[in-house]
């Protein structure tokens, strides 16, 4: 196995496949092999570590002004924002079929 | 994110009452995922401008086509390629024809070269305490924003925000296998960085096996 084909076998593996889908052979060396096994860990780990970050905070003023750019926008289309819609609490209509 | 009481609608319910035209519903939506799409966007266009420019076109074009969403996936995952669709083409209109690179074949794009991984050792931290870390938070920031383009779009849309390679290629109309090169070319390089950072020096391992 090429170093190239390992690490082609690795990033399979961090992505979620089978070590059997993989190959045997990557399968017996990632067995016998802590280095690699570590290299695998730091990857699930780097990912995981920007998963769990803070998100980014929104500049200040940009919350109002989304709203009231997505209010207009959805006053234009459906006529009125106010949270009841007409269909809402329509008791005739039975749940539509998708 | 995972404050949920029994009581709580999930992102379906309040996407199906927003397409009935409840606008609280789809408010409550948008506050649910309005953190991620701007996280998104940032990270791919790595300034606020930008980024609230991405996200409200992302949330208008929500609005625009409620109707469209057809439950084969989930909501996050629906808005989140909405989202990502907006920021590539608010990067795509800055960059003009050098974007081209963006989604062109380039030498990045085989296994050939890849950097082999050079230091090795086990993290010190599990990385949701480093997340906690307000003083480590700029540098991993910065290892992900100062990753070449093409490797940080692949990263961000399939290992942050979650998105599959296969809707990753849709998204950056690349192949599914150029998204794989480029995926381990950046998670290689941000393990490198991070690990040199997090890593437990005192246990650094060296591959008994030949790296060539
Ligand atoms: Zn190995």
């Amino acid at each position: 196995m090429t170093c190239e084909e390992l690490l082609k076998a690795l990033n399979d593996y961090v992505d979620g496949a089978q070590l059997t889908e993989i190959c045997e052979e990557f399968s017996e060396h990632l067995a016998g092999c802590n280095p690699c096994q570590v290299v695998v860990d730091n990857i699930r780990q780097t990912i995981s570590l920007y998963r769990a970050g803070k998100p980014y905070e929104m500049p200040q003023g940009f919350q109002e002004r989304l709203q009231s750019a997505l209010q207009a926008r959805w006053e234009q289309k459906f006529g009125r924002s106010d949270g009841q819609s007409e269909n809402r609490f329509s008791a005739n209509e039975t749940g539509s079929s998708k | 994110m995972e404050s949920q009481t029994l009581e709580k609608p999930t992102d379906l319910d309040l996407l199906r009452l927003a397409k009935t035209g409840d606008f609280s519903a789809f408010q409550q939506l948008m506050r649910e995922l309005q953190p991620r799409v701007y996280g998104l966007a940032f990270r791919i266009l790595r300034q606020a401008q930008d980024a609230e420019d991405a996200t409200q076109q992302a949330f208008l074009a929500l609005i625009e086509h409620i109707e469209d969403f057809r439950e084969e996936s989930s909501v996050a995952t629906w808005v989140m390629k909405i989202a990502s669709n907006h920021a590539l083409k608010i990067l795509r209109k800055k960059r003009g024809l050098r974007m081209v690179s963006m989604s062109e074949m380039s030498s990045g794009d085989s296994y050939v070269d890849m950097p082999h991984p050079e230091f090795i050792a086990p993290w010190s931290e599990p990385p949701d305490e480093i997340a906690q870390r307000a003083e480590v938070q700029q540098e991993i920031d910065n290892a992900l924003l100062e990753l070449d383009e093409k490797y940080r779009l692949v990263f961000v849309l399939r290992d942050v925000e979650g998105l599959s390679v296969r809707e990753t290629a849709e998204v950056m109309e690349l192949t599914e296998s150029t998204v794989k090169v480029r995926l381990l070319r950046a998670r290689l390089a941000l393990r490198e960085r991070l690990t040199k950072k997090f890593g437990d020096s005192s246990q650094v391992m060296i591959p008994d096996h030949k790296h060539s």
